[in-house]
This record gives C-alpha cells, sequence and structure tokens, in this order.
C-alpha cells in the first residue's frame, strides 16, 4: 500500500484532470488526512444560530474528528469552542443540545467555566498554589475553533490555522445562502424539528458529488419517480396534482433538461446545479406568500429572489443547500466507508405554513432513511464502494464535458448542467487540501502545513 | 344514531391487528393496501412526543398514493436497492384495546412490537409501539391511522425500506 502521509507527490498522483484514482474513495489512511487536513483547513457548517436561539443555549457536533460545541454567550454571539474540559478531557457538554445557564460545569471535577469558554474557578484551588498550573493550558480554558463566522445564521469554522479567510473560501458561492434567507419575507430562516439521520455505508465524497450528477435521476430514480408519474397519468386531466407528486415528477425529466439546466462552479470545489432553471422550478404558486413576498421586497427583487430555482449549491466539503426547497444536507464523514448525512428543514421566517410544509414533505420523500430515492441513490453509492474493489482499471472518469482549456483557465464558471465539472472541481480543492504532508510536524491543530485555496 | 360497536367484538380488532403484521410480512401488499381507508394515513414520527401537525418532517407520512407508490416500485425490477431483496417479520406483543367509540364505529388499538428487517446478509432491530386507529362498519374494518413510535426514532438509520 502506499504511503500518503509523508507524500505530497503521491497524493497528487491520484487526481488526474479527468479521473480519480479509486483510493480516494477506498483507502483508510487518506480518510484520517482528509479529517486533518482537508477538513480541518476547509471553512465547514457547525450549525445554524437559530438552534441558539437563547444565552447559554449549546448545540454539540463533531466535525473532523473535533468535538464542538456551538454556544450563545451572555453577549448574544455565537461562539464554536471544542468541547473538552481543560483540566482532563472530558467533554465540557454531554447532550447533543439544551441550556447550560450562565456557566459551563464539568461534570467530572467540576471546574466551572464562562459562556466564552474562560476558565472561571476549580474547587479547592489552593491546590494548584506553586504550581505552574496558571501558565499552562488548563488555565486558559476552553479553547476556541480557531476562526468562526456567521452568515445569514448560518454558523461555519475553521479548525486549522492553515487555510484562507471565509469570505475568499467561498466567495460568491454564498449568492445561494442569500437567495435561500432572501425567500423569508423577513430575511430570517429557523431550523424546523430535528433532522432526518441517514447512515450512508459509503464513502462521503460519493455523496457530495451525487449532488450535482444531473446524469443519474433518470436512471436511477425511474422505479420511484417513474412509478409515481405512471400512477399520476392514471388519473383524470383535472385531479388536482398532489404535493408529493409536483415534488416526484421533475426527478424523471430527460437529459435534455437536465443539460439546460447548467451547473456553475466556484474555486475550491463549491458548485451548484440549476442555473437557468431546475427540478423546482415549476411548484405551484402560494398566492399569500407571493404577495407577502412583494409586500416586502417589491415586486422586482420579488420576482428575482423567487425566480432563482438553484438545485443543490455544494458548499465543499460538508454543506448541501437546496434554497428552493428550504432544506439543507450536511455530510458526517465517520470512517472511509461510512457517511452520516443529516437532513434540516428550514422555516421561511414570516412565511405561510404552507412553505414548511412543501419542505418538509420533500425533505421526507428524498432525504429520509425511509426514501424510495434515498435508497436507490445508497444502493449505487454501495455498489461503486464493492465495485471500486476490482483490478484492471483503478481510475473513476470524470471525463464528461471535459476539455484542455480548463487547465488554464480554470473551472469557475457557467457550464451545461450535465456536465461533470463540479466533480473535477471538487477533487481541484481535495488535491489543494491534501498534497500537504512534505514537511508533517505536528501540534495544534494544523497536522501540517501549506497553502490551500490557490486552485492549482 | 345506529349503534355498530356489536358488529365487532375486541378479539376481532385484535386479530386484525395481527393480520395486518402478516400481510406486510409476506409481502401481500395488495391485500394489505386494502386494509387502509381512503383517508388512511401510514405515520411514523421523526420525535418522541411528536404530535399531529408538527412543524416539522416524519420518517413515514404516507396516505395511500405514497403507499401505492411504494408498493408498486418494489416490484418494479429497476428498484435497484432490492437486487437483494428485503424481507421483514414483526413480532408484536398482544394488542390492547385502548377506546372504543360506539357510537363512530371507531377504535384505538397500542401494539408495542418488534420490527426485524433483513437485507444481504444484514438484519437491522428495531423496537416500538403501534398506534392502529380503526373504523369498522358493516363488519369491514379499516385503518384510519396508523401510527409507528419508533423506539430509535431520532437515531441514524441505515436504508428502511419496508414497513414496521
Amino acid at each position: 500500500m502506499t504511503e500518503y502521509r509523508h507524500s505530497a507527490a503521491a497524493i497528487r498522483a491520484l487526481v488526474r484532470d479527468d479521473a480519480v484514482h479509486r483510493d480516494v474513495y477506498l483507502n483508510p489512511e487518506l480518510f484520517d488526512l482528509e479529517m486533518q487536513r482537508l477538513w480541518r483547513s476547509a471553512w465547514t457548517y457547525v450549525g445554524h444560530d437559530s438552534q441558539v436561539p437563547n444565552v447559554g443555549d449549546f448545540y454539540t457536533v463533531e466535525i473532523a474528528r473535533q468535538p464542538l460545541l456551538m454556544l450563545r454567550g451572555s453577549d448574544g454571539a455565537v461562539r464554536v469552542l471544542l468541547n473538552r474540559c481543560a483540566h482532563k478531557g472530558a467533554k465540557i457538554v454531554g447532550a447533543p443540545s439544551g441550556n447550560c445557564g450562565k456557566l459551563l460545569r464539568c461534570s467530572y471535577h467540576g471546574w466551572i467555566y464562562a459562556l466564552d469558554g474562560s476558565l472561571r474557578t476549580v474547587p479547592l484551588k489552593s491546590g494548584y498554589a506553586g504550581t505552574r498550573f496558571s501558565e499552562s493550558e488548563s488555565a486558559r480554558g476552553l479553547t476556541p475553533a480557531v476562526d468562526v463566522a456567521v452568515y445569514r445564521g448560518f454558523v461555519f469554522v475553521r479548525l486549522s490555522r492553515e487555510g484562507v479567510s471565509f469570505e475568499q473560501y467561498f466567495g460568491d458561492s454564498l449568492s445561494s445562502i442569500d437567495n435561500l434567507a432572501d425567500r423569508s419575507p423577513v430575511g430570517r430562516l429557523e431550523v424546523a424539528g430535528p433532522p432526518l439521520r441517514f447512515m450512508h455505508n459509503s464513502n462521503w465524497k460519493m455523496f457530495v458529488e451525487n449532488l450535482n450528477d444531473t446524469m443519474h435521476p433518470m436512471v436511477a430514480h425511474e422505479s420511484s419517480a417513474g412509478t409515481a408519474r405512471d400512477l399520476w397519468r392514471a388519473q383524470p386531466p383535472d385531479a388536482p396534482k398532489p404535493m408529493v407528486v409536483e415534488q416526484f415528477l421533475p426527478f424523471v425529466s430527460n437529459y435534455e433538461f437536465f443539460d439546460k439546466m447548467g451547473v456553475k462552479t466556484y474555486d475550491n470545489g463549491h458548485s451548484y446545479t440549476g442555473v437557468n432553471f431546475s427540478i423546482h422550478s415549476n411548484y405551484s404558486v402560494i398566492p399569500e406568500y407571493a404577495a407577502q413576498m412583494e409586500a416586502a421586497y417589491g415586486a422586482e427583487r420579488a420576482r428575482a429572489i423567487l425566480g432563482e430555482s438553484r438545485h443543490n449549491t455544494v458548499y465543499y466539503p460538508n454543506l448541501t443547500v437546496k434554497g428552493a426547497i428550504q432544506t439543507i444536507r450536511v455530510v458526517r464523514p465517520v470512517a472511509v466507508d461510512r457517511t452520516l448525512i443529516e437532513s434540516f428543514t428550514l422555516r421561511l421566517v414570516g412565511a405561510p405554513p404552507a412553505l414548511l410544509e412543501r419542505s418538509a414533505t420533500y425533505n421526507r420523500l428524498i432525504n429520509a432513511p425511509t426514501s424510495v430515492v434515498g435508497h436507490d441513490d445508497l444502493y449505487c453509492y454501495r455498489a461503486i464502494q464493492e465495485g471500486l474493489a476490482a483490478d484492471g482499471n483503478e481510475w473513476v472518469s470524470l471525463q464528461r464535458n471535459y476539455s484542455d482549456r480548463e487547465k488554464e483557465a480554470g473551472l469557475a464558471g457557467i457550464h451545461n448542467g450535465t456536465s461533470e465539472v463540479s466533480m473535477r472541481g471538487q477533487f481541484r480543492a481535495w488535491v489543494a487540501g491534501m498534497a500537504t504532508g512534505e514537511t508533517a510536524r505536528t501540534g495544534g491543530l494544523g497536522e501540517s502545513s501549506g497553502v490551500r485555496g490557490a486552485c492549482e | 344514531m345506529r349503534v355498530i360497536h356489536a358488529e365487532v367484538d375486541d378479539g376481532t380488532l385484535i386479530a386484525f391487528v395481527y393480520h395486518e403484521a402478516r400481510l406486510i410480512d409476506e409481502k401481500r401488499f395488495d391485500e394489505w393496501y386494502e386494509l387502509y381507508a381512503d383517508d388512511g394515513r401510514y405515520w411514523m414520527p421523526l420525535a418522541r412526543g411528536q404530535g399531529e401537525g408538527a412543524a416539522h418532517t416524519s420518517l413515514f407520512d404516507e396516505d395511500k398514493l405514497l403507499l401505492k407508490i411504494r408498493i408498486e416500485r418494489l416490484r418494479n425490477p429497476g428498484s435497484y436497492s432490492q437486487a437483494h431483496p428485503s424481507w421483514c417479520q414483526h413480532i408484536l406483543q398482544a394488542p390492547g384495546v385502548e377506546s372504543r367509540d360506539a357510537q363512530k364505529g371507531t377504535a384505538v388499538l397500542r401494539t408495542p412490537f418488534m420490527y426485524l428487517e433483513y437485507q444481504q446478509d444484514r438484519q437491522e432491530v428495531y423496537a416500538g409501539v403501534a398506534w392502529h386507529h380503526l373504523r369498522h362498519a358493516g363488519g369491514k374494518i379499516l385503518i384510519v391511522s396508523k401510527k409507528i413510535e419508533l423506539l430509535n426514532c431520532e437515531a441514524a438509520l441505515p436504508s428502511m425500506q419496508l414497513f414496521p
């Protein structure tokens, strides 16, 4: 087996301009390095500030194997701290979410912290007299994430000192989050209830790639969306179209539809399909909502906001956003062949309940572990996970609509919707975040040095 | 108003709940589908204590159209996720008649259960409580709502492809 940790060259050799080596999906050492390098130097999504509305509210999550605590402080600010007591390392908060009051207290020896993570008191403090306690790591309290950004309520972190600023990392791709939030007449979103949690026994990148893969729905989803279409055909022509039929039918649109949809790619692995229209474009109008939007934004701006119907936006590597239907999916890699997908329904604050019903229905139909769409997607990922063991061809093709021009001109821009350019963009970002192993060192969260963000 | 309570005794309602589980386990889905009233609902909440009309999503919330789509899809040779067919087994604790309304001809039964779903060398074990809201008239019993409270409803779940 190749040793990747100390060889940036070996990592770079896994990604060609138009193909990737199977090891990126199969090799456990590469998975470890993804968590240590790519995922920590990237900006990753932690949660939404509506999950911690009040002082002392917290939400815990693990990203890149780091236990994190998102917490609303006494000053109203949302912080992200490493969920680890400064004493012996116990998680300072065990519950998935809740309210901790005005202070955080460790369950083991009762060390107490303020909501900004600073150490407030230690029981029987006289025991530390004459020791080097006050100069040590322990006295510094809970470690904050290296960098935090809150954008339209979406809380992101960077866990490594390597990496670029939030604005530089996401650039104009943030317009998809803007469009999602703008769909609320008051510009605010709220997480509505717990997420659907669907465990995939496949590599995380298969899921992320699939979101802007427009060549699979008419094949993989023929059995589900196609069945809905066939059953619908038997109805009389004047029968009202149920919401679930409205949501299923576009999945079995033809190749021309998905090609003309368009895909827009950005630096650092981000992309969205549905530049011109999408599977969400033809949902029935909710007149009360349309009127609210017009009152809030004016006719022209309201039309522009609702006229966007982006399909999936990938915020590489761990967040995918569906603005037009107000759902987000968060990617949580567990092992090289195991990935948890958490799908959240968002409520457009101020909008009629029918919007939330539509989002909740879509999320269940498509993203639940009970989803007939999800079952066939997961089958395909699993088929890849097992099929890639085959010797004789170690490469996965990403050649659709590739041109050598991409080498000089880069990938950012608008392309035909069935191009595999978004996946090529993801692997450029992958190499930039991974091929940093020449000067491996330890200490801190930055496992190794390297430059990222510049898509070479 | 005509009292129809006497048409169906408790034992018949309890036998109906066992029969419903057996039809699923034996994949007699057309017969199973016919057990549901036209306005019937097959519902599995996502959260513990999730009420009717909660402002968030569920694991299942199927009307008859969605049940029909699932049943037809399972027969479709293009259902790739069934390349290795799934099979399931319900193990029911004795259903209890929680309440009956003689005027309306309705009844509510509570049934703790274990549910096993098997596919390709993997067997998942679930448990929970099923609530059958039944309506009976003319000797025929129909499911108005089957609510399934899954013990691990908030857990990360693998594909659940059949029907607890």
